[in-house]
C-alpha cells in the first residue's frame, strides 16, 4: 500500500475540479478534525459527490460509459432476480442460480473489460490490446452462457 | 541430468537465433524423454504381474467405466445401481466424480475411431501412467512461470515424473481419481498463475474450465477452491491488489463456480457449504476493493480514502458476521466431517470412526516424507526461501501452497499427494539455482575496475563508485566483496556432489517404486526359499468361484473394503462397499460380524444375504485380514448400537486383543472369529493350530458354526466364503438341528417346553 499512499498525498496539488481545491485547503489546516467535519457537513459531501460526478462525466470516454451503463443494467437485473427470490421463493433453484450467476458473471467480465481498456491501467496490462481484451471478453462470455444454459434445466 | 546434457552441447548451437532454436528443440526432446521415463517407471506392476486393476476403489471406477462404454453417456448419468448397497441401491450417476470414467471413455472411442480397438481394461490400466507424463509437462510449465532459470522447469518435470510421492497413486493399474486429478491440479495452478500474471480473461477462463474438469474428477478440488482465494486474499492484505488480480480471480470464480455446479455430485454445494464460502467471501471482497480503488482515484482527499478503507473493513466484517450467522442458523451447510478431521486429528476417531478406519487417513509418520520425496524434502525449504528473496505475486502463491500442503500432508497420509507438486517445484528452483551458479565454466568478470563490473554488481555500481571516490581505499569495509566462484575445483566438487545426489535420487525412486508401490494388492507376490517369485492369487480365485458357482443375484456380505472388488470381479450384489455413504448400513454389517450367531442370523436373513465372505490371513501370515480390521467393525457398530456391541468385551481383562485360549467369550462367539477359524484346526496336528499373523496358538477346540456352512476356501485360505443356511425344514433352530445331527441328546428338554398350558380354542 505504501506507494499508493504517497501518490495519494500528492494528488491534491493537481487541480482537477472545484472541489479538490476546497477540500485540500481545509485539510492542510487541520487534517483529522476537518475531515470528519467535511463528512458530517451535508453540503460539503454533496459538493464532493457533485465533483466526482462531474469528473466522471468529463473524463470518461464514451465507450467506457457504455460499459458502465451495461454494468448498471446487469446490477439491476441481478437485484431484481434476488428480490424475486427473496419474496417469491427460490423454487426452480437451478433457474434462479443460473440467471443470477449469468448477471453476476457478466458484470464481472464487463468490469474486467473496463479495467483492461482503462488508460490508467495500461502499465498493468502490458501487451494487451483493446481488441484482444474484447476477444477475451467474448470468449469468457461464451463459456459463461454455455454453462448457464446447461444449468438452467 | 538431462540439463547437463543440454549444457554440454556445442557452443555454436547455443548462440544467437539458431541457439534459441536448438535450445527449444532440446527442451522438447528432454520433456518427451522425461514423460517417457515417467510412464516407464510406472510399468513395473504390469511387467511383474499383468495388466490388472489394483486395490479397491479402482475396481469400482473400472466397473463404472465399463458401464459407461457399454450403455452410453446418458444412461451412465442416470445410473441407479441396484447391485450395491442391497437392499438400498445407490444412485451411482449422481454420487460419483465422472471425470475419470468420461476421460477413459473418450479415449476409448477416439482410439476406436482411429481403428485401434483397444480393450477398455488396458486403457484404464495405462491411464495413470499416461497422465503422469502430462503432469510432468504441466509441472514444467508451472515452474517456468516462477523463475527465469531455464533449467528449473526441466528439473521440476523430471522430479515430478519419478518422485515416489506421486508414483504411489499413479502406477499402471491404479485407476483412481487421483490418476488424472494431479495433472489437473498442477495445470489449473499453472493457468491461474498465468492469469494473475497477465490479467487476462482468456487464461482465467481456461483456468475455470480446467477447474471444472478437476471438480468432475476428484473431491480434492476443494483444495483449489480454498487455495486460490487464499492467494488472492493474501495478495490483498499485502497491498498487492491490482486490476490483474481482479480480472483473473473474479473471472475464475464466476466461471469456475458455474462449471463446478454442472457435476451432479457437487450440485449446489459451492454456494451452500462452508468449504466453499471462502471463495465467495474473497469474491465479494474483491468487488469491494476493486470498487474502492476505482472511487479512490476519483476522490480528491486522503481522508476520504481512509474513510473508504474503513468502510470496506466494516462491510467485510458485516458480511463475515452474516456468513457466520447463516452457518449457525443452518442455511449454509456446516463444515464437513472430513474437513474437521484436518484440523483436529483426533476428531475423526471420536466422531466418525469410518473415516479414521481408513489407513490412508492416518497422520503421516515422518520417515514417510523422506521415503516419498527423498532429497527433495531438504531442498524444499531452500526453494521456498528463494521465493521470499524475489517475492512477486506468483512467488506468494508458492509460499502459501507449500505452507498449507505441508500441514495437510502431515495430517493425512494421502494428502502427501498434494504436497508433492509444490515440493518438486520448490526443490527444482533451489537445485537449478545451485547449478546455474556452479556450472558456469568461465570465471566471473574481475571487478577490480569499477567500470567493468560483472552482472552481480550492477545495482550498486554508482554508489560504490562514489564511495570509492570519497573514502580512501585502505578502509576495508568499503571495498566491494567479490562474489562469484573462481576455482574450478570448487565448481567441480559441487557439481559432482549434486550429480551424485541426483543419481541417488533416481536409484531411490526406482527402488521405492519397484518394491513398495507396484503391488496390485489383488495379486500378492512372495519369494520362495530358492528366490523365485511365487504368485498368490487367492482373491481372484475366490471371486471367480463366486462368479461361476453362485446365482447372478446372490447377495454377498463382506466388510466394506471388499465391496468394490466383489462388484467388479465377481459381479455379485453386495451389502456395503467402499463408497461408505451409509454409515448405518455399514454398522449393520459390523454388528452381524461381531455378534453371536443367534443375533447375526436374523440380520442376515433380513438383508437376504446368501454368502458371507471373510478374509483370513492366519495361514499365510497376510496381515491385512479381517481379524486385524475387526476392531473397526466393532467400533463402527458400537457407534450405532452402543448397548449391543461393546468394544471392551473384545479385550481381555488385561486389555489385550487375543484370539487364543484367553480370548474373551464375546470374541470367540463372534461370527467373524468363528468364520475365520472354522475348521482351521484340521490343517494342523491336534493342538498345534497357530495363527501366523497374530503369532499365537489357537484353542484346541475349534469354533462351530450352526447357521452357516462353508462353501469355499481359497488355496491359501485368504478368502473364505460361507453360505447362509436356509431356515430349518422342521422349524428347529439351527443350533438344535446341529445338535441333533451330532447325535447329542437334548438337554433339559422338559424344562424348555415350559409349563403345560391348557389350550382354549
Amino acid at each position: 500500500m505504501a506507494p499508493k499512499k504517497t501518490s495519494a498525498t500528492q494528488q491534491p496539488s493537481t487541480p482537477k475540479s472545484t472541489t479538490t481545491t476546497t477540500t485540500s485547503s481545509t485539510t492542510t489546516s487541520k487534517p483529522t478534525s476537518s475531515s470528519t467535519a467535511s463528512i458530517r457537513n451535508p453540503q460539503d459531501a454533496q459538493q464532493i459527490a457533485l465533483g466526482v460526478y462531474n469528473n466522471y462525466i468529463d473524463a470518461t470516454p464514451q465507450r467506457t460509459k457504455l460499459l458502465d451503463a451495461f454494468m448498471v443494467f446487469l446490477m439491476t437485473v441481478g437485484l431484481l432476480q434476488f428480490v424475486y427470490c427473496v419474496i417469491a421463493g427460490n423454487y426452480p433453484f437451478n433457474a434462479f442460480l443460473s440467471g443470477f450467476s449469468a448477471t453476476v458473471g457478466q458484470f464481472v467480465l464487463t468490469a474486467s473489460l473496463r479495467m483492461q481498456t482503462n488508460r490508467e491501467n495500461e502499465k498493468e496490462f502490458e501487451g494487451l490490446s483493446h481488441e484482444r481484451a474484447f476477444a477475451d471478453y467474448v470468449f469468457g462470455s461464451m463459456i459463461l452462457h454455455f454453462f448457464c444454459v446447461n444449468f438452467i434445466n | 541430468m538431462a540439463v547437463e546434457e543440454a549444457g554440454s552441447a556445442t557452443k555454436f548451437f547455443l548462440e544467437g537465433e539458431s541457439g534459441r532454436n536448438t535450445r527449444g528443440l532440446l527442451r522438447v526432446i528432454i520433456l518427451v524423454t522425461i514423460a517417457a521415463a515417467a510412464v516407464a517407471s510406472r510399468l513395473f506392476s504390469v511387467i511383474r504381474f499383468e495388466s490388472i486393476i489394483h486395490e479397491f476403489d479402482p475396481w469400482f471406477n473400472f466397473r463404472a467405466t465399463k458401464y459407461l462404454v457399454n450403455n452410453g453417456f446418458y444412461n451412465f448419468w442416470d445410473w441407479f445401481d441396484d447391485r450395491t448397497w442391497h437392499p438400498l441401491g445407490r444412485v451411482t450417476g449422481g454420487t460419483l466424480y465422472p471425470g475419470l470414467m468420461v476421460t477413459s471413455g473418450i479415449i476409448y472411442h477416439v482410439l476406436r475411431f482411429l481403428a485401434l480397438p483397444v480393450d477398455i481394461r488396458n486403457i484404464c490400466v495405462l491411464l495413470a501412467p499416461a497422465f503422469s507424463g502430462l503432469t510432468a509437462f504441466a509441472t514444467y510449465l508451472l515452474t517456468s512461470e516462477m523463475t527465469t532459470s531455464p533449467s528449473a522447469g526441466l528439473l521440476a518435470a523430471a522430479f515430478m515424473g519419478i518422485t515416489p510421492g506421486y508414483i504411489s497413486r499413479s502406477v499402471a493399474g491404479s485407476y483412481d481419481n487421483e490418476a488424472i486429478a494431479i495433472f489437473l491440479l498442477v495445470f489449473t495452478f499453472y493457468l491461474w498463475i498465468k492469469a494473475v500474471k497477465e490479467g487476462s480473461i482468456m487464461w482465467a477462463g481456461f483456468c475455470a474450465l480446467f477447474y471444472g474438469y478437476m471438480v468432475s474428477a476428484w473431491g480434492g478440488y476443494v483444495f483449489i477452491t480454498n487455495l486460490l482465494p487464499l492467494h488472492a486474499f493474501v495478495l490483498i492484505c499485502m497491498g498487492r491488489f491490482s486490476p490483474r488480480l481482479y480480472v483473473s480471480y473474479t473471472t475464475w470464480y464466476a466461471l469456475g463456480t458455474l462449471a463446478s455446479m454442472q457435476v451432479p455430485f457437487v450440485g449446489f454445494l459451492p454456494i451452500k457449504s462452508s468449504d466453499h464460502m471462502s471463495a465467495l467471501g474473497v469474491f465479494g471482497l474483491l468487488q469491494l476493493v476493486g470498487f474502492t480503488e476505482y472511487v479512490r482515484t476519483q476522490l480528491p482527499s486522503k481522508q476520504f480514502q481512509t474513510l473508504l478503507r474503513g468502510l470496506v473493513l466494516v462491510v467485510f466484517a458485516a458480511a463475515f458476521g452474516f456468513l457466520v450467522l447463516l452457518t449457525v442458523s443452518g442455511t449454509i451447510a456446516p463444515w464437513s466431517g472430513r474437513f474437521y478431521s484436518l484440523w483436529d486429528t483426533a476428531y475423526a476417531k471420536v466422531h466418525i470412526p469410518i473415516i479414521a478406519s481408513v489407513s490412508e487417513h492416518q497422520p503421516t509418520a515422518w520417515p514417510a516424507f523422506f521415503f516419498d520425496l527423498n532429497l527433495l524434502i531438504w531442498l524444499f525449504p531452500a526453494g521456498v526461501y528463494m521465493c521470499f528473496r524475489n517475492l512477486k505475486d506468483e512467488q506468494v502463491f508458492i509460499v502459501i501452497y507449500s505452507v498449507l500442503a505441508s500441514y495437510f500432508a502431515g495430517v493425512m497420509v494421502r494428502l502427501m499427494l498434494t504436497l508433492t507438486p509444490i515440493v518438486c517445484v520448490a526443490a527444482a528452483m533451489a537445485f537449478s539455482h545451485i547449478l546455474d551458479t556452479f556450472l558456469v565454466a568461465e570465471k566471473p568478470a574481475e571487478p577490480a575496475q569499477h567500470q567493468a563490473n560483472g552482472p552481480r554488481a550492477n545495482g550498486s555500481a554508482n554508489l560504490s563508485e562514489k564511495l570509492a571516490a570519497a573514502v580512501p581505499d585502505t578502509l576495508r569495509s568499503t571495498t566491494k566483496p567479490i562474489v562469484g566462484i573462481y576455482s574450478y575445483l570448487s565448481k567441480a566438487t559441487t557439481t559432482g556432489a549434486l550429480t551424485v545426489y541426483l543419481l541417488l535420487f533416481v536409484l531411490h525412486c526406482t527402488w521405492v517404486t519397484s518394491n513398495a508401490y507396484s503391488s496390485p494388492s489383488v495379486v500378492l507376490a512372495s519369494r520362495l526359499p530358492d528366490g523365485s517369485q511365487h504368485i498368490i492369487d487367492d482373491y481372484r480365485e475366490a471371486y471367480y468361484w463366486l462368479r461361476q458357482n453362485t446365482h447372478q443375484t446372490a447377495k454377498v456380505m463382506s466388510w466394506w473394503d471388499y465391496g468394490y472388488q466383489i462388484g467388479g470381479m465377481a459381479d455379485r450384489p453386495t451389502l456395503v462397499d467402499n463408497n461408505t455413504w451409509n454409515n448405518t448400513h455399514i454398522a449393520t454389517v459390523g454388528k452381524a460380524m461381531s455378534s453371536r450367531e443367534e443375533v447375526s442370523y436374523p440380520i442376515m436373513r433380513q438383508h437376504e444375504v446368501d454368502y458371507v465372505l471373510v478374509v483370513f490371513g492366519g495361514l499365510l501370515g497376510y496381515s491385512g485380514d479381517d481379524i486385524n480390521k475387526f476392531l473397526w467393525m466393532v467400533r463402527i457398530a458400537e457407534g450405532i448400537w452402543p448397548d449391543e456391541v461393546k468394544e471392551r468385551d473384545f479385550f481381555t481383562a488385561r486389555g489385550e486383543y487375543r484370539i487364543d485360549d484367553e480370548a474373551t467369550p464375546t470374541m470367540r462367539n463372534s461370527l467373524m472369529y468363528k468364520m475365520s477359524y472354522y475348521n482351521y484346526n484340521s490343517l494342523f496336528p491336534a493342538g498345534q493350530a497357530t495363527d501366523r499373523v497374530r503369532g499365537s496358538r489357537l484353542p484346541a477346540q475349534g469354533p462351530e458354526l450352526s447357521t452357516l456352512e462353508e462353501a469355499f476356501t481359497s488355496e491359501n485360505w485368504i478368502i473364505r466364503i460361507y453360505k447362509v443356511k436356509d431356515l430349518d425344514n422342521l422349524g428347529r433352530s439351527h443350533q438344535e438341528a446341529l445338535a441333533f445331527e451330532k447325535g447329542n441328546k437334548r438337554k433339559k428338554s422338559g424344562k424348555r417346553r415350559g409349563a403345560r398350558v391348557l389350550r382354549v380354542d
